[in-house]
């Protein structure tokens, strides 16, 4: 067997302890940033050990927000699971429904009418939009502006939710896709509202832009912190806007082509450096794209039924097989895997979690920096821990 | 993108000898799987990945299947240099309880490690050659498989007043063993 | 010059802050519980029993406990169990009704599942959110008294909703009464047709139905 490459297995526990500078005789200090922490997005641990500030050696320690999702699925119809789809990424469950509900109708060969796409497509950029705006927050958050980024990013949240609330009912846990399309068609007024949302969010980020991105503070704590080279996120299956942050040019709604994605013109921002300013700056850029996105889908929305006609709510069933789907969700590829063995229920039901494969590299983006950086760095990689533990 | 069958015969003019089978996917996906054998998976693995036509330099998902008798690990390649895929690989188990080792893809590709020890924690799939192979989602003193079919949950029972199925059963036991027996369904004061 | 971008940045920070004193676009905060914000008719939070009329509302529910909505549940927090006689139902038809129809709503994910899959149009959705008990182990358990809400309540919190089910089931009546009707032609029909000379009897299934019967 050929040796595999060192500098991918930088995460190995081995001789990673550099020999601490005698003139002080100082010892390792072992940091747990427990699970109980504002920084840490959600119930998230990071066992670090310090020489002095910096980080030498950082393990994450994650499973607190276990919930057993997996084998739920197991043992829930399939229409049964998609309420837990929402609770998974719990800030995107428009596109947590969306990656569930394309993977079984890739299982069951089931088609989706023009209408519905659209309303996906409109629904999966929106939570683009509310994704990254809320990551923007938090990061600035981490970087201790304490809350005024977050509340203005929370405030434009908040119309989107609105929209979400009026259309499916729930401001978070939407339930909205089904297998073979939406719930539900939006209400009269709905899509003017959420023509006027879009118009104005292009005014909201120019704002937030002049507030935030030629920071001087904002620059000095993220610029040059962190830096992913490609190889290694290629390796370490990192997707998403940290990805494409890295330079690599992989965005799964070019790619696949899934849902009517091919209809729109949007470009794929990609950064130059892969550090964290980078990634901040990808999804400010990703954001406008978004929006180039919305306005020809929510303009050209065709008429039509929301749902195939053919579509079973109750009593679905799959012929035996299997089949995995996946989309660019705004955290990276959030996929699913379903075995069916012809019954109500998924024989494996398996959530490919963005955020979860995400962290491989965390200990090797913080090595060698300070552990006010490792809370940034973490910051900049968008982990929800509803995601991460399932 | 070659079919599933022109990667086979690939890759057993290149390892003659090696276990290489295609699994047929039944249903409307048609997403065929190839079967590995243990042995020499890992440098079939090193093979796609570096592969000039395949290049299969990405890794996506990496899943634990529990079956009657063996255990299975599901691998979906991607490859972001070519933007096609997926192209999977299955690696089974010989059983389920003694001899439930298989190599470690981690070092081909690193997006592998935490999923290996994903399956690892819920399946009980030993992967030989992981740099650092413990569970993850569960604590570290735990002792079993929780994904497996057979598992058995303890039996920490709580009250739940809208008990039917299983939990009414189990309700039923804590009840005749306590010697009280509050009816399930009633409704609360 | 080094400064211009947290000079920017003060500049938005006091837009928004001298801002909030008059306009509403940047002072979002509703003074809960003084002021409430509308919500949208399509909200959801647990579900309620329908019940034809309000002055009898166990007598009128509409749910005939077929039990779907209790397997449906992904959290399986219905509990239902079935009466042992039956009742006549709003068609006429006798059915059964449910002796217990229990909602954990600490359990319940208001997922509205076993809205869209009851086929009697008898369980909705419901928009009360203040539901703060301080009995932890029974206090949240919702019985079929506290669940039942007239239609009427139902027509004032989802109008929609409510108008198209209201018409989906008066097609329903409308569709019941005229096979009744169709099914007892046939018995009139021969006793019609006396052996005297007499046009042939009318098709039976020709009858049109009398306007305004549909109620």
């Amino acid at each position: 067997m050929s040796a595999a490459d060192p500098s991918l297995l930088a995460s190995a526990p081995g001789p990673q302890i550099r020999a601490v500078r005698d003139e002080f005789h100082g010892d390792l200090l072992e940091v747990s940033m427990g699970p109980h922490h504002p920084s840490t997005h959600g119930v998230f641990r990071m066992m670090a050990t310090l020489d002095g500030e910096t980080v030498v050696k950082l393990k994450p320690v994650f499973g607190y927000l276990h919930r057993n999702h997996e084998k739920i699925g197991e043992n829930t119809t399939y229409l049964g699971s998609m309420p837990y789809t929402d609770r998974l990424d719990y800030f995107c469950a428009m596109t947590n429904n969306w990656a569930y509900a394309l993977a079984v109708e890739r299982l069951a060969g089931q088609a989706v009418p023009e209408r519905a796409e659209y309303l996906r497509v409109i629904l999966a950029e929106l939570t683009r939009l509310l994704n990254h705006t809320c990551l923007a927050g938090f990061l600035l958050q981490d970087c201790g502006a304490s809350g005024t980024p977050l509340m203005y990013a929370f405030r434009e949240r908040e119309k989107i939710l609105d929209l979400f609330e009026s259309l499916s009912g729930s401001r978070m846990m939407c339930n909205y896709q089904r297998f073979g399309g939406c719930r539900v068609d939006p209400p009269p007024g709905w899509l003017e509202a959420a023509g006027r949302l879009v118009g104005g969010y292009g005014g909201f980020l120019d704002e937030y832009e002049a507030l935030l991105t030629g920071n001087e503070i904002l620059m000095a704590r993220t610029q040059g912190i962190g830096r992913l080279a490609a190889p290694l996120a290629i390796s370490a299956g990192v997707t998403g806007p940290m990805l494409r942050a890295s330079g690599v040019d992989y965005d799964l709604r070019k790619v696949d082509g899934y849902g009517f994605y091919p209809r729109f013109a949007f470009r794929v921002p990609l950064g130059a450096h892969g550090d964290t300013y980078d990634r901040y700056m990808i999804r400010m850029l990703e954001m406008r794209e978004s929006i180039r996105i919305l306005e020809p889908a929510l303009r050209d929305l065709p008429a039509g039924p929301i749902i195939d006609p053919k579509a079973r709510l109750r009593g679905f069933r799959a012929k035996p097989g299997e089949a995995y789907g996946r989309i660019e969700g705004p955290k990276g590829e959030i996929g699913f895997y379903l075995i069916s063995t012809g019954g109500p229920n998924p024989y494996r039901y398996r959530v490919r979690p963005p955020s979860f494969v995400n962290l491989t590299i965390l200990e090797d983006l913080c090595l060698g920096h300070s552990i006010a950086d490792a809370v940034v760095i973490l910051g900049s990689i968008d982990i929800v821990l509803g995601e991460v533990d399932r | 993108m070659e079919t599933v069958e022109q990667i086979r015969d690939r890759l057993l003019a290149r390892f003659p000898g090696a276990a290489v089978t295609v699994v047929p996917n039944p249903g409307p996906a048609a997403q065929h799987s190839l079967l590995l054998g243990a042995e020499r998976a890992r440098e079939i693995a090193e093979f796609l990945r570096d592969d000039p036509v395949l290049q299969l330099d990405y890794c996506s998902n990496v899943t634990g299947v529990d079956w009657p008798g063996h255990l299975e690990v599901v691998y979906h390649l991607y490859s972001m240099a070519r933007k096609h895929g997926p192209v999977i690989l299955r690696l089974r188990t010989a059983n389920r309880s003694d001899q439930v080792t298989l190599p470690s893809l981690t070092p081909v590709w690193r997006a592998a490690e935490f999923q290996e020890r994903e399956v690892f924690d819920l399946f009980g799939v030993v992967f030989a050659g992981h740099p650092d192979l413990r569970r993850i989602l569960m604590w570290d003193g735990f002792q079993d498989h929780p994904m497996r079919k057979d598992y058995v949950e303890p039996d920490d029972y709580e009250w739940e007043p809208t008990a039917h199925g299983d939990v009414l059963a189990k309700a039923k036991r804590h009840a005749a063993a306590a010697g009280s027996a509050p009816a399930a369904g009633e409704a609360g004061a | 010059m080094i400064g211009t971008g947290l000079l920017k940045g003060l500049a938005v920070t006091a837009r928004n802050f001298l801002g909030s004193f008059h306009d509403p676009r940047r002072f979002v905060t509703t003074q809960y519980p003084e002021e409430r914000t509308v919500l949208p008719e399509a909200y959801r939070n647990f579900p309620f029993l329908v019940s034809e009329s309000a002055d009898d509302p166990m007598g009128t529910l509409r749910c005939v406990a077929c039990q779907i909505c209790e397997k449906e549940c992904p959290p399986q927090c219905i509990l239902i169990e079935k009466s042992a006689d039956k009742k006549p139902d709003a068609n006429g038809k006798m059915q059964i009704y449910p002796a217990v129809f229990a909602i954990d709503t600490s359990v319940c994910m208001s997922c509205q599942i076993c809205v869209e899959v009851c086929p009697f149009d008898a369980i909705k959705m419901d928009q009360v959110f203040e539901l703060a008990t301080t009995n932890r182990f029974g206090g949240l358990l919702l019985d079929r008294e506290a669940l039942a809400k007239p239609d009427s309540y139902f027509h004032r919190i989802h109008p929609t909703e409510a108008a198209e089910v209201e018409a989906r089931l008066a097609a329903g009546r409308k569709a019941a009464q005229d096979k009744a009707r169709a099914a007892a032609a046939p018995k009139a029909a021969p006793a019609a047709s006396a052996p005297s000379v007499q046009p042939p009897a009318a098709p039976v299934a020709e009858a049109p139905p009398p306007p305004g019967t549909a109620a």
